[in-house]
């Protein structure tokens, strides 16, 4: 099993009877099926993908070895690194809430929100301030803005059960237009006239490896990854979290904080995607303009369901996609397409991932990407409801 | 303030909250059926700007409003069959497709545009409307209200048709008993599968259809991402309403006339800047929110897929 803590840390009511085969024939059968659930969406997407080229006049050879060129080729894996940096970070933080059952969709508005900040007040404090000093200042800050943002949802949510789908939507929308007000006004940079921040100088953003472009926070997403892997299955926090996901009810019966977890799990996810701003104005850009949405969040999505919200099984994934979005770039460019063609691979990623999952299930290979939590709901549905009555 | 700016800043508020407010009603409306059969249908969005993008085709090629219209409902429809297929017949997790129907319908209209349309920018010519003879004579605000597409009259004749056949007949009891009890509505010799399917279509028409709204009466072309959130916005809507279609039309143009107060107030002579004003609906949820969040209400089995016998 990738997943060997979904299947350990959960007690037996709560899961359903799982047929074990023989260890050895397992271990090979489990490879075989992460193969198979991982990569073969990924490929059917690529194919699909080729097919909406072609039947749009594009070459899909020129297109996808473009994607290639512009990915990895000479110093191309460079870019495509610190394209990864904020990714994983968002990438992440989404893990430590979907694992809790908990929809946090409101990463847009939390991440620009914190990058607004820090643009803001970047260029302010990197000047007085040790140069080190002020970069962690500005990391505490964005994260501060991503997770700030995610509490009123989080209070609805632990209080009310408000659907959380929708509030951290709206809350995104707000945060957004919050970013935009904050550029615009009390940011503008006064020596240009296009709504933007004032340009953080080169010198004062985040170290770079030497010899390379691939700034520190690269590692720092790496090191993220790693930590909140380990949170979340070597810690009492994450297997709190995981009997959340799992069953809330039952995870109220055995004495667990709801509310509580609820929240805290909010605010880490935010945390992260605000540090993720942090490390992409820091790290790539220097200032925000006006308007500017990348929305890694909505393109990451589908790898945090692929990598069955295992933080360590990301990292591949989210490099596949730092490539495909980096090559994809000069890919578009090239075939006269917007860039929101990468979103139509991304959407069929998703689509042939659940078409896969669905065909697994038929023939019982056993973990899900779905919490265990869902994936009860979907097989227990009624006897579940029963017993509430 | 004067009286002509008073009267400039009150038509222009109803006429935009209604122009505004008609794509919210039609999603909205689509949601609340859907919604009520038990399937959460996050993918709204996406199945707007599809509705939008085919609708305005439809109305430029076919040279009529009508025309236009109906490719929008075929192509919401159209969008929604991945949610059928999917969700209701294999019982697939609403919430995945729903982001991938989203992600999708975003990415596959901006490429389709920008390749057919990225030099031209066709335009649409403004549609006919029709006047009520009486109420249209009312002054200040009657001219703006009663004389309006005909679609936008057929729109609330839907959603009064809606609210009766949930209430009044076989169908409507079938809809929410897929919503409230799907083991009931099976024992009761219905297939819950069918009766979802139906009711996610219509989604996924309705849906189309204020999409199709938008680019073709509102905007009278298609820009991309030119929804902006009204989807989600749209479920906010049909989840405050509860599920009553009459509350929908109430808190589609109150949304609707939050969308339109900046160019109102523009109109009005006051300049206030259109981030804020853009962030007004969304915060007027958030409130909405916290003061009845006791109060919205969700049928038990939504985004439940059902499973016959399963426990």
């Amino acid at each position: 099993m990738t997943d060997v803590t979904t299947e350990t840390t959960l007690s037996p009511e709560t899961r359903a009877p799982v047929q074990r085969a023989a260890p050895r024939r397992r271990f090979v059968a489990d490879a075989l099926d992460v193969v198979v659930r991982s990569i073969v969406p990924v490929l059917l997407a690529l194919g699909a993908g080729a097919i909406l080229l072609l039947a749009l006049g594009r070459d899909p050879i020129t297109f996808y070895s473009n994607v290639w060129k512009g990915g990895i080729e000479l110093t191309a894996w460079q870019d495509s690194a610190v394209r990864a940096a904020p990714l994983l970070l968002i990438a992440v933080g989404l893990v430590v809430v979907f694992r809790a059952n908990i929809w946090n969709l409101g990463y847009n508005g939390q991440f620009l929100l914190g990058a607004a900040l820090i643009s803001g007040l970047g260029p302010r404090l990197v000047g007085s301030e040790p140069r080190w000093f002020a970069l962690v200042v500005l990391f505490v800050v964005a994260g501060a803005a991503g997770a700030a943002w995610t509490l009123l949802p989080a209070v609805l949510k632990a209080r009310y059960e408000t659907n959380e789908i929708i509030t951290t939507l709206m809350m995104s929308f707000i945060g957004v237009g919050i970013a935009n007000i904050l550029i615009k006004g009390p940011f503008q940079d006064p020596t240009v006239n296009i709504p933007q921040t004032r340009v953080l100088p080169l010198d004062k953003m985040l170290p770079a490896i030497p010899g390379t472009r691939i700034h520190i926070a690269v590692l720092m997403a790496l090191a993220a990854a790693l930590l909140v892997h380990f949170v979340l299955t070597r810690t009492s926090f994450g297997l709190r979290l995981q009997i959340l996901g799992a069953n809330p009810r039952a995870a109220r019966h055995v004495g667990l904080k709801v509310p509580r977890l609820i929240v805290m799990s909010f605010l880490v996810s935010g945390l992260l995607v605000g540090m993720a701003a942090a490390a992409d104005i820091l790290g790539t850009w220097g200032y925000v303009r006006a308007n500017w949405n990348p929305a890694y969040g909505d393109t990451v999505i589908p790898f945090v369901f692929l990598a069955r919200l295992n933080a360590l099984a990301l990292i591949p994934f989210v490099i596949f996609y730092a490539v495909l979005s980096t090559g994809g770039d000069l890919a578009t460019q090239q075939a006269n397409l917007p860039t929101d063609f990468l979103l139509v691979l991304v959407a069929l990623i998703l689509l042939f991932m659940t078409v896969i999952e669905y065909l697994g299930r038929r023939r019982a290979l056993g973990a899900s990407y779905l919490t265990p939590g869902l994936e009860q709901a979907l097989r227990y549905s009624s006897r579940r409801r029963k017993a509430s009555e | 303030m004067s009286e002509l700016l008073t009267r400039t800043f009150l038509t222009a508020l109803v006429s935009g909250g209604l122009l505004a407010g008609v794509p919210l009603m039609f999603t909205a409306l689509g949601e609340t059926i859907s919604e009520r059969a038990g399937v959460l249908n996050i993918g709204l969005e996406g199945m707007m700007l599809v509705g939008a993008y085919i609708g305005f085709i439809g109305a430029y090629y076919g040279h009529s409003f009508w025309a236009g219209f109906a490719a929008g409902i075929g192509g919401g429809a159209l969008a929604s069959l991945f949610m059928v297929v999917l969700c209701v017949r294999l019982g697939l997790d609403q919430i995945v497709v729903g982001i991938a129907i989203t992600l999708a319908g975003e990415g596959i209209t901006s490429v389709l545009q920008e390749t057919q349309f990225g030099t031209t920018y066709p335009r649409l010519g403004a549609p006919p409307t029709v006047a009520i003879p009486g109420l249209s004579d009312i002054p200040v605000v009657g001219k703006s209200l009663f004389e309006q597409p005909l679609i936008v009259y057929l729109g609330l004749a839907a959603v009064a048709a809606t609210s009766w056949i949930f209430r009044r007949t076989n169908a409507g009891l079938n809809l929410r008993a897929a919503g409230e009890k799907p083991e009931a509505l099976d024992a009761a010799g219905v297939s819950v599968v069918a009766t979802r399917s139906y009711a996610a279509l219509c989604t996924g028409g309705l849906a189309g259809l204020g999409g199709a709204y938008l680019s073709i009466v509102g905007a009278g072309t298609f820009t991309p991402f030119m929804t902006q959130g009204q989807g989600f916005m749209a479920i906010v809507i049909a989840m405050l309403a509860r599920g009553r279609p009459l509350w929908v039309v109430l808190g589609s143009f109150l949304f609707g006339i939050s969308l339109s107060v900046a160019t109102a107030l523009q109109l009005a002579g006051i300049n206030i800047s259109t981030d804020v004003v853009n962030m007004l609906p969304f915060i007027a949820i958030m409130v909405a929110l916290v003061a009845f969040a006791r109060r919205s209400y969700l049928p038990p089995a939504l985004a439940l897929p059902y499973v016959r016998g399963a426990r």
